[in-house]
């Protein structure tokens, strides 16, 4: 097979919407999207917190969560797959190789991003604005929702390289989910399969649909810096 | 609601605030009555933003008390500081006013009315939708005071608010204060700038060293200081 056929043929997975491929397409998206809401439901005010808080060892926990930023998803897969095996403390759930087993692996991934990147947008902001928000009454936790908010640009920035980190990693889903066909088989975790069966097609077409989700995101992330820079100053 | 007693006056006897292991101020004792504005004057790094950050509660006394004639901590404290370098949230004009308000703990359809009237008393009606740090310099000073003034205090602290402003800027806020004393609200305000002093002030505390070093009414003040440090001051010597 020459690179124009593999080409074409990839294209035309992709414009075909090929039900097998639109499924795998969907499932990365439902993982990781899922993955990146819980990290924000939970990153979002634990980073705040953090950024407001005072106590001891606090650098400690900082310079770990900015470690964490970096570690390596085969490890946050097997930490997943440790906890999920039959042995392992959630074994009775059942959920090893299950798309939740992947969402799991995916919030260990993201949810140091989410965490450290609120903490240092949150900590700047409340530099500037402690002594008005002090001024007024806010302090402490009742300062957190002002903080998030007016932090509204930089935090979709987090969210977004969160985004970009959990949809582009195979290792953590590929440990816990297995890459059962149709059931917990992501764009990624295709990918590396296909290539080694020597079914190029599809996976360049998904290598191009990555590329496109990437691009989209980070379109996204710079129109919001642009907007939070006309709009919030 | 005016009905309630007033905060008034303040009562601030022997204050120090310690820092870096130095005293950076101390002994301060003065009281303010109701009505009037009162200008803290003295040269850079004499502690005025300190003592106005002490009374208005951001920082606490390392000795000495801040008493006001009734409570005056919490929400509804009816005091209210504008610093010198305006704090505007990432949100627009309306928003900054209606945030301090909902802080305060101000009701929602009430919220909205204050807010219209501050910002027209203001005369930032037609910039209500824009957003605040796209404000010029003079324009963001003025919402800082609309959003204070919105919150209806009885005693308004100002730390330096035109030191960062042009001329016309600054007589423009220099109108508008002397438009709050007229309204009846007190005004406990910090300058280095002598000239401001002489327009504004009914009364001055001179500050040098951390120490209060005058305490009079502004026309005596002027006419001649009692001590050597503020002669020196207003004949313009460099003072240490």
């Amino acid at each position: 097979m020459d690179f124009g056929a593999i080409f074409s043929a990839a294209f035309a997975l992709i414009v075909g919407l090929d039900p097998a491929f639109l499924a795998i397409v969907g499932l990365s998206l439902r993982v990781t999207l899922t993955a990146v809401l819980i990290a924000a439901l939970i990153g979002l005010p634990l980073g705040a917190a953090l950024a407001l808080a005072r106590f001891r060892g606090r650098s400690a926990v900082i310079v770990c969560l900015n470690a964490l930023m970096g570690l390596p998803p085969v490890v946050a897969g097997l930490v997943v797959f440790l906890m999920l095996s039959r042995s392992g403390p959630l074994g009775p759930l059942g959920l090893l190789f299950t798309p939740t087993a992947m969402i799991l692996a995916q919030v260990l991934l993201v949810l140091p991003i989410v965490i450290a990147l609120t903490r240092q947008t949150v900590e700047d902001l409340w530099g500037e604005y402690r002594d008005h928000l002090r001024s007024v009454g806010l302090e402490g936790v009742r300062a957190i929702p002002t903080l998030l908010f007016d932090g509204r640009f930089a935090l979709a920035t987090a969210l977004l390289a969160g985004f970009g980190r959990a949809s582009a990693e195979v290792g953590a889903v590929l440990i816990v989910g297995g890459n059962i066909a149709g059931y917990t088989r992501t764009m990624t975790t295709a990918i590396t399969l296909e290539t080694s069966k020597g079914d190029l097609p599809l996976a360049l077409g998904l290598g191009l649909v990555l590329i496109a989700l990437t691009l989209a995101i980070n379109a996204v992330a710079f129109g919001a810096s642009r907007i939070g820079a006309r709009y919030a100053g | 609601m005016r009905d309630l007693a007033s905060i008034l006056p303040l009562d601030v006897r022997a204050v120090a605030f310690h820092g870096d292991g130095r005293r950076l101020v101390d002994g301060i004792s003065f009281q303010l009555p109701a009505g009037g504005l009162t200008v803290i004057l003295g040269p850079n790094g004499a502690g005025k933003s300190l003592t106005l950050r002490l009374c208005h509660g951001l920082l606490a006394p390392s000795e000495g008390t801040i008493a006001w004639a009734r409570g005056a901590e919490g929400r509804n404290r009816r005091h209210a500081m504008v610093f010198q370098k305006p704090i505007m949230l990432r949100r627009s004009v309306e928003a900054n006013v209606l945030h301090a308000l909902a802080a305060a703990g101000v009701a929602g359809p009430e919220r909205r009315e204050r807010c219209r009237t501050a910002l027209e008393r203001f005369g930032l009606g037609e910039r209500a939708g824009q957003a605040a740090r796209l404000l010029s310099g003079g324009e963001q000073q003025r919402l800082a005071i609309a959003r204070a003034w919105a919150l209806r205090p009885e005693l308004l602290f100002l730390d330096e608010p035109t030191s960062q402003l042009d001329p016309a800027a600054t007589r423009q806020i220099e109108e508008l204060l002397s438009g709050l004393v007229a309204e009846g609200i007190t005004v406990l305000m910090s300058t280095h700038d002598l000239g401001q002093a002489r327009r504004l002030a009914s009364r001055v505390l001179f500050l040098h060293r951390g120490r209060l070093i005058a305490d009079a009414p502004a026309a005596d003040f002027f006419a001649g200081p009692a001590s050597p440090e503020a002669r020196a001051f207003l004949a313009g010597e460099l003072i240490w």
